[in-house]
């Protein structure tokens, strides 16, 4: 009941959010506000499939950008070359310039790329470790000198878990539900405080309550971090986001503020996706 | 299936049973879980039939020795006196310096294969450890016969005479056969269980668990070490196991390089013997009927050394699954 009437005042709080966007004028461009992603020219294969076709895209500080497009056209691949995940993945290759605050990630050192951009996955995948050592787990790693229960506390707390788990933080991560979980993982990633957060369809595994959790937390993390989130759902895009990218066949269609791009799409193919013609 | 045929049998009535239990049978359902059921079971009766012979086959020497069978040290079929103990310890000896080597060089290997060899190159090299687990342990004996000995005697003993003689582990004279000969010979032996089942294990850690700590900033080698390992724990300790439950038993190749003399000796160079290795030497010598039972005794106590090992085994694995661990 009580998760019921969070996820009310979380829809209650899209909603009043929605109307401040489209009551704001005159609209910013994509290319007005400061940049942290900048991406030209990038093509990606695997093997000798390519799935990303000269790809150009400004992701903007501090703001949500969501990536939508029917499936394999190369969203969650491209949202992965962004902290070089695909490198783990054999036989591929990428081409062209991604720029990280003016920084050509492909010459950064890939881990210290990484820390800066943290991810979560589509299928909530904590450690088999406790929900106190999944956090920290970063930190340590990272040699963070300073006071490790604060830190994990922080993170929970800006993932928006620690309520529900501050009396059973040495047990299992996998006692936790999936909803729970995925919120962990963001905690994880949020504890090594990455610049950017990747979010490759957080909620397809999860209830519609749980989602709207979620989303609710990305909204408050915009203020200290840049979002870039895939989604099949594009009621998810066109209420948690500030930009949309409509990706097809591995080519950016269309990329404007949310707003815009759901009411007045530029290219007839973003219309017929959004209206649901394909896809 | 099952569960519709129950809810099915408790609706209906009594006469309707017999029907329902004879409709299975002709689906073949029936017919399946039956012979299942047998072959499951069979495992059980050999096993109890093993125990149960060897229990009353070794009744004279369990009568004459009692306890004192385990840890008298003498064997005198001559004056007719058994002792198992240089058995015990030389089958605990061997077994423990084969893990000590196989354990540290099977995990690498498996490590090396799963997670950073090119995938063509780990099949095949997975295909020819999986041929070697298969070769045949005489010649492994032979193996240990003409190379490992000779090495002990040249170069692998001296060496370690000239660094950790002082160890009383390393004292005494070398003959290159003994207990450090047959541990080595046996760790070569057991070294493609671990890292056969160790790889397999490796590669069904989920990739997304890599990429979470890969993409919090851990390095290669820290998402391998310290979350694909722990992940796979369970498997690599059961790789572990097996190993450790075929050295126990190995007969023909540690016959051929232990020296076979029932001696307890701290030095790793001695001679010993194990109990596989006597049960394969003697029984058929074994003339007086003592002597026979007590051969049998010995393998009740394998039996029992094996059983026991693979418990603890067991519980060790529990133990430490507790506090984090992984759904299985």
């Amino acid at each position: 009941m009580a998760s019921a009437s969070q996820g009310n005042s979380a829809t209650a709080a899209e909603t009043a959010r929605q109307t401040r966007m489209s009551e704001r004028t005159p609209a910013t461009t994509p290319t007005e506000v400061s940049v942290r992603f900048e991406i030209s020219n990038l093509d990606f294969y695997y093997g000798a499939k390519q799935a990303v076709f000269g790809l150009n895209l400004k992701i903007p500080k501090n703001k949500i950008t969501s990536l939508i497009g029917p499936s394999g056209c190369g969203k969650s691949t491209f949202l992965r070359t962004l902290n070089r995940m695909n490198e783990t993945i054999r036989n591929t290759r990428v081409r062209g310039q991604i720029l990280l605050d003016g920084q050509d990630i492909l010459e950064m050192d890939v881990v210290a790329l990484r820390r800066r951009v943290g991810m979560v996955f589509q299928r909530p995948n904590p450690f088999p470790k406790s929900i106190y050592d999944n956090v920290a787990y970063g930190l340590r790693i990272n040699g963070y000198r300073g006071r490790l229960p604060d830190l994990v506390e922080h993170s929970l707390k800006r993932a928006a878990l620690w309520d529900e788990v501050k009396n059973s933080l040495h047990k299992s991560a996998f006692a936790l539900s999936g909803g729970q979980q995925q919120r962990l993982c963001i905690a994880r990633a949020l504890a090594v405080d990455p610049e950017v957060l990747l979010l490759d369809e957080p909620c397809s595994a999860l209830d519609p309550v749980t989602t709207a959790k979620i989303e609710e937390l990305m909204f408050h993390l915009k203020d200290s971090c840049t979002l870039a989130i895939v989604t099949h759902n594009m009621q998810q895009a066109a209420r948690a986001s500030d930009f949309t990218a409509f990706m097809l066949d591995g080519k950016l269609i269309e990329h404007n503020e949310t707003s815009k791009l759901f009411t007045t799409p530029q290219d007839p193919r973003t219309e017929a996706y959004i209206t649901g013609r394909f896809g | 299936m099952s569960t519709t045929s129950t809810t099915f049998d408790r609706a209906a009535p009594p006469g309707s049973r017999l029907r329902a239990f004879l409709g299975r049978l002709r689906q073949g359902d029936e017919v399946a879980h039956v012979i299942t059921l047998i072959f499951a079971v069979s495992i059980l009766v050999i096993t109890s039939l093993l125990v149960y012979k060897l229990w009353v086959s070794s009744h004279l020497s369990r009568a004459q020795f009692g306890w004192n069978f385990f840890w008298t040290t003498t064997w005198d079929p001559i004056f007719d006196k058994f002792g198992a103990l240089p058995f015990i310890y030389g089958t605990l000896v061997t077994s423990v310096i084969s893990l000590i080597i196989a354990v540290p060089l099977g995990l690498a290997a498996a490590i090396f294969l799963a997670e950073l060899a090119p995938r063509k190159l780990s099949d095949s090299i997975a295909f020819l450890i999986d041929l070697l687990a298969a070769v045949p342990s005489v010649i492994y004996g032979l193996l240990g016969i003409f190379v490992v000995v000779p090495l002990m005697r040249t170069v692998i003993g001296p060496a370690l005479k000239a660094t950790l003689g002082d160890l009383p582990i390393f004292g005494g004279p070398n003959y290159g056969v003994g207990f450090l000969t047959s541990g080595i010979v046996l760790a070569i032996m057991v070294v493609p269980f671990i890292i056969s089942v160790s790889r397999e294990v490796l590669l069904t850690v989920p990739r997304d668990q890599r990429e979470a700590a890969l993409s919090l900033g851990a390095t290669r080698w820290e998402a391998t070490w310290q979350v694909v390992v722990p992940w796979a724990r369970s498997g690599i300790m059961g790789s572990i196991f097996l190993a450790l439950a075929r050295a126990l038993g190995e007969t023909m190749a540690v016959t051929m390089v232990i020296g076979n003399n029932p001696k307890i000796s701290a030095s790793l160079f001695a001679p010993g013997y194990t109990i596989a290795a006597v049960i394969a030497n003697e029984f058929t010598e074994a003339t007086g009927d003592l002597y026979l039972s007590s051969l049998i005794e010995l393998g009740l106590v394998l039996f029992l050394m094996t059983f026991l090992l693979n418990g603890l085994a067991r519980l060790l694995i529990i133990a430490t699954g507790r506090g984090g661990g992984r759904p299985s």
